[in-house]
């Protein structure tokens, strides 16, 4: 890097911090407590509090929401060291991400690969300014970390297609505005040729959807069933029946995000949270040498993953990434924050087991540490990633 | 900072790759072994090394070396981790280098410094005494007498300790075991009166002595850095040689890991080749994912250490605690996964398993550290 650039970095985070600091509502200065804290936009979106409402629109004027998106699709046009600056001046304050979207994390960076110019201009700049909230329809029941065996066909009629199939497992797909979806478009082709990812409404006639209750006691994914549903086949993303290729690239970054999930670095840390529970001994250390050992252990995990994701970055930007790298990063990632659900269960005693009350704010906890569950298992199994990571990064023989 | 190496680092990662693995294979080491070799390291590979501004890599410029940082310390480290090679690197370039410039004064920096860049000094830390890696526990006394001081005391894991020009030692000028007050950091040579040095041959069949001191005489000029107001500067000197041992490590697991996974495609049982089984295909898997997260940690230690030595405490915590954990792994998947092989002394894999093993005490284990970023950490 040059001495401008350098010096043209120093004032944009000099510039970033200051706006950050004006801008930022100190409400939105800590992590969601729940869900329902969360901003995930949409036609029905309601903001739960003002302050989210303020920082939502303030960092969408700005292009924020997706500050490394080119500018005409509604995003900030943040080199990627300017995006790096951002994303650290922000957890310096502990901002939250101003909007949660599918649409940001998954069909996004899909469409600016494989879309054409018109769906990029139709559905891009929808997604930046929250307008509309997608769903993932990908598994179904008989297709789970065989995805590519999916059943639900996509019959052509003239200018559409008309879909007819079943989906599981599709993430809020009762609040979703339109849907990213994988169909079979040809029975007769290999399992991975026949496949193509399509676009469309969720309101569309014969689309119904059914919550499924987890044992965390929430429903966050849906049963979504298709009844003919007719769609234009100007809705296709990529070539007909070349959709493995855009579903493999979206469940990378579908990858990346999950395995983002566990919140690193933002919130109080997990030794602190359980002194206050359990107590410290004569030397003011927590009192439970086995717990703190493994919070400590939890902790040089959790720092260096950190490291490597920021690796991951750097690696893309400079074009040395593995494309499969995402699997490696999902596994770690989810393994890790099941190991940090365990320990806050274990911090918690008794008092993290009340799944009712208002003092344990609903059973946020233990529902939080039920929901973790699912974090090695959605957008691919642990056990998928390290069969992808054996074959495909370490080109290792068979299957 | 970006987490990737730059143009100029990858040029010397290639160049440092090319002299090492054509001059010091793993069988350079076998052959030191075998031959009961005195000095223990070559003394023509370190000229070499000397030539090509290795020797002085973070000598400042003013000094005759290269005025380079850690991170490229550690690609050269990491060079040394692939292939075992016994360099002086480790103790005179990187640890006894950076103690004499960060702590040394104008006249200790001219006289030694330079002999370091050029590669005919060797110099080395001596910091533990007991069994484990615990720098505020030492008690090798240091007391005052006429116009200096008497030091006397054991030191163990003298790394070239019986080859070494000058002994940097770190010793209690006040307080007791377990303070931080009263560290003192001495240069002391060797050869001087009181002073009984045995080389120790270890697993790794790498350099390292015990050093004993007995009513050894040093004048005020041998203090490095403050009387009693040592910690700091040891604090500092030891996370630098942490963080190069942890980039080591990293280079020795990677190494390892890319000849077990050479062997998984190769070795058939059972009619097919042993890699094409899942139970190996995930270990595998996993331990890749351990060496990527290691080495990223590493990297962003080396990076908080050239940005302010001070500071870089926790990540080199991180680092050292990541690397001893995922090298032991390495080499005992790389043992197992070669079978019977893996059991012989003919076959490279066991040298990897020594070397981790000494690495691991080397400046504190992974458990020394995981502790250590639960105290900063206040729980």
């Amino acid at each position: 890097m040059s001495d401008t650039e350098t010096a043209e970095l120093e004032t944009f985070r000099n510039e970033t911090r200051a706006w950050l600091e004006a801008n930022c509502p100190p409400e939105m200065r800590k992590p969601a407590t729940s869900d329902a804290d969360v901003f995930w936009g949409g036609r029905n979106a309601k903001f739960s509090s003002e302050p989210q409402r303020i920082w939502f629109e303030r960092m969408r004027d700005k292009g924020w929401t997706v500050p490394d998106w080119p500018k005409e699709y509604g995003g900030g046009g943040l080199s990627a060291a300017e995006h790096k600056v951002l994303r650290a001046e922000m957890g310096r304050i502990g901002a939250r991400p101003p909007l949660s979207s599918f649409g940001i994390w998954m069909l996004g960076p899909a469409l600016l690969k494989y879309g054409n110019d018109a769906q990029k201009t139709e559905h891009l700049p929808k997604i930046a300014a929250g307008e509309i909230r997608w769903c993932q329809g990908y598994s179904e029941p008989n297709a789970g970390s065989d995805l590519a065996s999916l059943q639900t066909r996509a019959e052509s009629d003239g200018d559409d297609f008309v879909i007819t199939g079943q989906k599981i497992w599709t993430s809020y797909a009762n609040y979703a505005d339109w849907i990213f979806c994988l169909v079979r478009t040809d029975p007769a082709a290999k399992k991975h040729d026949g496949i193509s990812f399509i676009l469309f409404d969720m309101t569309s006639k014969g689309v119904t959807t059914k919550p499924i209750l987890l044992i965390s006691g929430y429903s966050p994914f849906c049963e979504t069933f298709f009844d003919g549903v007719r769609v234009p086949k100007s809705h296709v993303v990529g070539t007909v029946n070349r959709g493995w290729d855009v579903a493999k690239y979206l469940l990378q970054h579908e990858r990346a995000m999950i395995s983002g999930m566990g919140e690193r670095g933002v919130g109080r840390p997990l030794g602190q949270i359980a002194t206050d529970s359990v107590g410290t001994d004569a030397l003011g250390r927590l009192d439970d040498a086995m717990l703190r050992g493994k919070i400590a252990s939890f902790d040089v995990d959790e720092a260096a993953l950190a490291a490597c994701a920021e690796r991951a970055v750097d690696l893309a930007k400079a074009g040395q990434a593995h494309p499969a790298f995402s699997s490696a990063m999902k596994y770690y990632g989810t393994e890790l924050n099941k190991r940090r659900y365990e320990i806050l269960m274990s911090a918690g005693g008794v008092d993290a087991l009340e799944w009712e009350s208002e003092r344990s704010k609903h059973g946020a906890r233990p529902r939080a540490w039920l929901r973790t569950k699912a974090n090695s298992i959605e957008g691919g199994t642990s056990e998928v990633m390290l069969g992808i990571v054996a074959k495909r990064i370490l080109d290792l023989p068979g299957a | 900072m970006a987490l990737v190496l730059t143009e100029e680092q990858s040029m010397l990662r290639d160049s440092a790759r090319g002299l090492i693995s054509d001059k010091a294979p793993v069988s350079h080491l076998r052959h030191l072994r075998d031959s009961k070799d005195p000095t223990g390291f070559s003394k023509e590979l370190w000229h070499a090394f000397a030539e090509m501004g290795f020797a002085g890599l973070l000598v400042p410029e003013e000094f005759g070396g290269s005025g380079l940082g850690y991170v490229e310390a550690g690609i050269v480290m990491e060079e040394i981790g692939r292939t075992l090679m016994p360099s002086p690197f480790l103790a005179t370039s990187v640890v006894a280098a950076s103690a004499l410039n960060r702590g040394g004064n104008a006249a200790q920096k001219s006289e030694y410094l330079p002999k370091i860049a050029s590669g005919s000094l060797l110099a080395t830390l001596a910091i533990d005494e007991g069994a484990k890696h615990r720098p505020l526990q030492t008690s090798l006394q240091a007391v005052r007498a006429g116009n200096g001081f008497k030091l006397s005391g054991a030191k163990a894991l003298v790394v070239d300790g019986h080859v070494a020009d000058l002994v940097i030692v770190a010793a209690r000028t006040a307080g007791s075991a377990g303070e931080r007050d009263g560290l003192t950091l001495f240069l002391v040579n060797p050869k001087a009166k009181g002073v009984a040095v045995e080389r120790t041959i270890m697993v790794d069949a790498h350099n390292a002595a015990r050093i004993e001191l007995a009513n050894v005489e040093v004048n005020a000029d041998s203090v490095l850095g403050e009387v009693d107001q040592g910690a700091a500067l040891l604090d500092g000197v030891l996370d630098v040689g942490r963080g190069a041992v942890a980039a080591e490590m990293v280079g020795l697991s990677d190494e390892v890991f890319g000849r077990t996974v050479e062997y998984l495609k190769n070795r058939k049982q059972f009619g097919k080749l042993i890699g094409e089984f899942q139970a190996l295909q995930h270990r595998a898997a996993e331990l890749y994912v351990d060496i990527e997260i290691t080495r990223a940690a590493t990297m962003k230690a080396l990076q908080a250490l050239d940005a302010d030595v001070a500071k870089a405490a926790q990540a080199v915590a991180v680092a050292k605690a990541r690397a001893g954990t995922t090298a032991t792994r390495a080499v005992q998947e790389g043992v197992q996964m070669h079978g019977g092989m893996g059991m012989t002394d003919q076959f490279d894999i066991g040298f990897f398993m020594k070397r981790a093993r000494v690495c691991e005490e080397l400046f504190g284990d992974a458990n020394y550290h995981t502790e250590q970023l639960a105290r900063a950490r206040g729980y």
